[in-house]
């Protein structure tokens, strides 16, 4: 089982980014593979004109990236009440051209999130649940909400907070409970 | 009066003729009727009973970005549930009006439904065979099955309502 990961934050030192790679530990330990998605910032912003057979390599890559996982698992922080427009912009690159060729098209996802506020970036979580809803995936449920993010994290940059550790793995495994290797049927266009 | 279930229909294998039936949906959205068909379908009574079934990658609306995302696990999630099944319990007749009690399964939940709609004897056709048909309808509430899809209207109200009528006007023809 391949998972890739997809953080919203593209800052080095990122709350998110940081829960990312402590799901990933909690996924390497049910014995799924986990690989973090680092090219969000070479994404030049949806355009059309752009979304050509050939496209930009940012742009294939990543399509590249989600058609080959499995599962997709997203940590984002919450900007103005949303979610970060370069993590949007990626899901827009993802769903495009068409819906019925969109890369999320049945992938299984799941959302998690931290924010140096107290709720944990919830309203951004949502959001991204429901955009990635509207591209075709498969919206898992569950949540995790990493409030005052800069106290939950250890000087090896784990979650330092076991309650928090315990509800990430079980949105990693309700992940890999909807990710059992299905029969594709051929869908239409 | 009501009959039996044997006699409620005719008795025998009867298949439906799919040049000539259809199957499809509607629901209110906004401040109309938002409809599509089943390209893909199968049908047929069988010893009084009633067997119906779609295939949810054949489904027809007036856009694909829709149409895929009637196919997405929002709504009838094509990839794990490539079909919509229906089967029936009893059959009841009462002159050309037909109730037909039975169970539905969409997305992998099943939920009883009750079928309202008209019955006509069998005709012989043009083909050398017999036929008669059924026109159905049947109303279900679609987030008992998994698809609670909505988007608010500028009021706050949903603008796709939770009601969904399936329909299907079925030629059935006499095998054997």
């Amino acid at each position: 089982m391949r998972v890739l990961g997809i953080s919203g934050s593209l800052r080095r030192d990122s709350h998110n980014t940081a829960l990312l790679r402590h799901a990933g530990e909690l996924f390497e330990a049910e014995g799924a593979e986990f690989t973090i998605y680092d090219g969000l910032r070479e994404l030049p912003i949806y355009d059309e004109d752009l979304d050509v057979e050939d496209p930009h390599d940012a742009v294939a890559r990543i399509r590249a990236a989600v058609r080959e996982a499995d599962a997709v698992f997203f940590a984002t922080p919450e900007y103005n009440s949303s979610i970060p427009g370069g993590l949007k912009n990626a899901v827009d690159w993802l769903s495009r051209p068409s819906l019925a060729e969109s890369a999320l098209r049945s992938k299984p996802v799941a959302v998690i999130g931290a924010s140096t506020g107290a709720f944990g970036a919830v309203w951004a979580q949502a959001e991204l649940r429901k955009v990635l809803g509207a591209s075709g995936a498969r919206v898992v449920e569950g949540e995790v909400a990493v409030g005052h993010a800069m106290d939950r994290f250890d000087e090896d940059r784990r979650l330092s907070d076991e309650s928090l550790e315990s509800q990430v793995r079980d949105v990693t495994r309700a992940l890999l409970a909807e990710t059992q290797p299905q029969q594709p049927v051929q869908l239409a266009a | 009066m009501s009959t039996t279930e044997t006699q409620a229909v005719p008795a025998g294998t009867w298949a439906v003729d799919k040049v000539h039936s259809s199957v499809g949906f509607s629901v209110a959205y906004m401040a109309g009727t938002f409809t599509g068909t089943f390209g893909d379908f199968d049908a047929a009574v069988t010893d009084g009973r009633l067997r119906g079934s779609a295939k949810v990658a054949s489904v027809q609306v007036k856009d694909p970005n829709l149409e895929a995302h009637l196919q997405s696990p929002e709504f009838f999630d094509a990839e794990r549930h490539p079909e919509l099944t229906f089967e029936s319990s009893s059959i009841e007749r009462d002159g050309d009006e037909v109730k037909i009690d039975g169970e539905i399964t969409i997305q992998g939940h099943t939920e009883p439904v009750q079928i309202m709609g008209q019955i006509s004897d069998p005709i012989a056709d043009p083909y050398g065979g017999d036929r008669f048909g059924l026109k159905l309808e049947a109303v279900i509430a679609r987030d008992g099955f998994g698809m609670s899809w909505n988007n608010p209207l500028p009021s706050g109200e949903p603008a796709l309502s939770n009601e969904v009528t399936i329909t299907a006007d079925l030629q059935l023809s006499k095998q054997g």
